[in-house]
């Protein structure tokens, strides 16, 4: 009768020694993500054309491109990852990643230079993080 | 005749997931009359109709709360598009399902965690809460997002679950669900949880009915009512019964949501077996006139969802009645009579939700 | 089409004596909202196994005054005084009344908006 409290008990306190822990013992171990996971907004400068549709999409209006300074810039706070943009982005400029947005302590905005292709059929790139 | 002493109860407490503050009238250390107190988080998202357009709504709709967040945006869209009388695909029917179901067993294996937070058995609190990271991991993996999924839109969802994943998924669940039926048998049966929870802020069925009670505080109480019965998205094809306890106490309660995680278990797997080839979505033309309510079961309940739009792409009124506003009369119902040391369980047998409530 | 929903159009006057007759039948209250248009639009929705009722009473947006319905469905105080506080509309006879002190919020009555068209329809 006392027997099955006992087997019970041994059992799990087995489990419990030699089985690990159940969490995810980050940062010892790195953190798993998955593919579809939705991460910080990534562009790729060559393939903008700075047509806009990015920053009017943006229900947090995070985005806001130049298109006289030829910049696009996204203020990492007020973005909320809905990977609207990368949606509607007509050229697949621009790509989610999957990890989680890092915390940051000063500036909180991004902004990408983007150069256009040229007449000529030669492209200039240039990206500078401000 | 005892003197009658006010004692604040609240907006911090260790047993509240979200601040409501409570004004309990005490004689002799039982509970004479209890006053709710609202408006801590009130963010005044409806208002937020005059500068987001009717697809941009969904976004905030989710935002309205973090643990009951795909319904509300299913909700949203589901009254948008009745309104423009838009037809979605079946397949999106069934994700939008399955997720919504997801959504449901998150939620409950939070409340079953912080229930047993009240009563002390912290151990059990943690290994609900293990159980339930597996839950957002299938969250994560299928729509990019742990709480807030981003995944439901006017017309359909964003995105879709392709047949390998889906069966990966349906393994996982398995295990999960072996896992989760330890966790269930030591609410059942363990003798401290039934002592702390039973026979605690009784409510009888005629009053229940009266105060409109709804979700698993209703279902407690002996009330058959589940807003899923009407059948919007695929419900109508899926086979179930609402959960329900005679007993009408906090333990009945607690019950009921431990057998409705094992029924969402179950709508998942019919859903994931029935769930047909096509597309996700269709396209949105034109901008919402008129009006409708629609109407979906949220783990804590019934919640309605007012949408009127004018034939601009701004609506004009977007009302929300979270289920947690209908439950804060049969709470104060129940409040009265009770013992002081009772009083945070009888709180958290409703499952608040303040955030929602209050919006 | 989820399901059939019916709105009747009453008056304030009608509105107590409609609201009995439907708890005498057994109805359970769902919600009272309330909505800023050139009045207001006050709905009072009722549902009995599934079956929905919903009740619109026009309230003229300068005067507003409507009757509580505590007397009948006890619950509806939470309702009414959330209309109270948010669209500044008095509500008669509440039987657990926060005077304006149900939301903790800085401006009075703040989601009394006049709505852009307002002007011209006058």
């Amino acid at each position: 009768m006392l027997l099955l409290p006992i087997v019970k008990m041994t059992k799990t306190v087995m489990k419990s020694l030699l089985g690990g822990s159940a969490c995810k013992m980050y940062p010892l171990r790195p953190p798993t993500f998955f593919g579809g996971t939705r991460g910080p907004v990534e562009i790729d400068p060559s393939k903008c054309v700075l047509c806009g549709l990015c920053a009017k999409k943006c229900p947090a209006g995070a985005i806001a491109v130049d298109r006289e300074g030829k910049t696009w810039e996204i203020d990492r706070l007020k973005c909320i990852v809905c990977s609207l943009c990368a949606d509607i982005c007509p050229k697949k400029c621009l790509v989610l990643r999957n990890d989680y947005t890092p915390p940051v302590t000063g500036e909180t905005k991004d902004v990408f230079r983007i150069e256009p292709v040229s007449k000529e059929g030669h492209q200039d790139q240039g990206k500078s993080k401000g | 005749m005892g003197k009658r002493t006010v004692i604040p109860f609240g907006p911090q407490h260790p047993v509240l997931p979200e601040p409501i503050h409570l004004d309990l009238a005490i004689e002799d250390e039982r509970v004479v009359e209890a006053i709710p107190s609202l408006g801590f988080v009130h963010r005044g998202l409806e208002l937020l109709v005059e500068k987001m357009d009717f697809q941009e709504m969904v976004f905030v709709a989710e935002r309205i709360c973090g643990i009951c967040s795909f319904m509300h945006g299913l909700g949203c869209s589901l009254g948008i598009e009745e309104i423009m009388g838009i037809e979605v695909p079946e397949r999106a029917r069934y994700l939008r399902t399955i997720w919504s179901e997801l959504s449901r067993i998150h939620s409950h294996l939070l409340w079953l965690g912080l229930a047993a937070d009240a009563a002390g058995f912290e151990s059990l609190f943690t290994h609900s809460w293990r159980v339930r990271e597996k839950i957002l991991d299938i969250a994560e993996e299928t729509t990019g997002g742990r709480v807030i999924f981003g995944a439901c839109k006017v017309g359909g969802t964003r995105r879709d679950i392709d047949g390998e994943t889906l069966v990966r998924v349906l393994g996982r669940m398995k295990d999960i669900e072996a896992d989760y039926r330890s966790i269930a048998a030591v609410f059942r049966d363990d003798y401290s949880m039934r002592h702390r929870f039973s026979g605690v802020g009784v409510m009888s069925r005629e009053e229940a009915r009266e105060l409109g009670a709804v979700g698993p505080t209703a279902r407690g109480s002996g009330i058959a009512r589940d807003t899923r019965e009407l059948g919007y998205a695929a419900y109508g094809g899926l086979d179930f019964e609402p959960v329900i306890e005679d007993a009408g106490d906090c333990y009945a309660r607690c019950m009921v949501r431990v057998r409705e995680v094992h029924q969402s278990f179950d709508l998942i797997r019919q859903a994931a077996a029935k769930i047909p080839g096509g597309p996700v979505e269709v396209k949105v033309k034109g901008f919402p006139e008129g009006e409708y309510f629609s109407r979906l079961e949220q783990p804590r309940g019934e919640v309605i969802y007012y949408i009127r739009g004018n034939g601009t792409k701004f609506l004009d009124r977007f009302r929300v009645r979270t289920p947690t506003f209908a439950n804060i009369g049969p709470m104060v119902k129940m409040l009265a009579g009770c013992e002081l040391a009772d009083v945070p369980v009888i709180v958290l047998s409703i499952d608040p939700c303040i955030s929602c409530a209050e919006r | 089409m989820i399901e059939k929903q019916e709105t009747i159009s009453i008056t304030i006057g009608e509105l107590l004596e409609k609201v009995c007759r439907l708890a005498g039948e057994g109805y359970r209250l769902v919600q009272i909202g309330c909505t800023r248009l050139d009045s207001f639009q006050v709905d009072y929705t009722f549902d009995k196994d599934y079956r929905f009722l919903n009740l619109r009473v026009l309230v003229p947006a300068d005067k507003a005054v409507i009757p509580s319905i505590t007397g009948v469905y006890w619950c509806a105080f939470t309702y009414e005084n959330e209309i109270h506080d948010l669209f500044g509309i008095e509500v008669k006879n509440l039987n657990i009344d926060y005077a304006g002190n149900f939301y903790r919020i800085a401006v009075e009555a703040p989601f009394n908006v006049s709505r852009p068209g307002d002007e011209e329809k006058e």
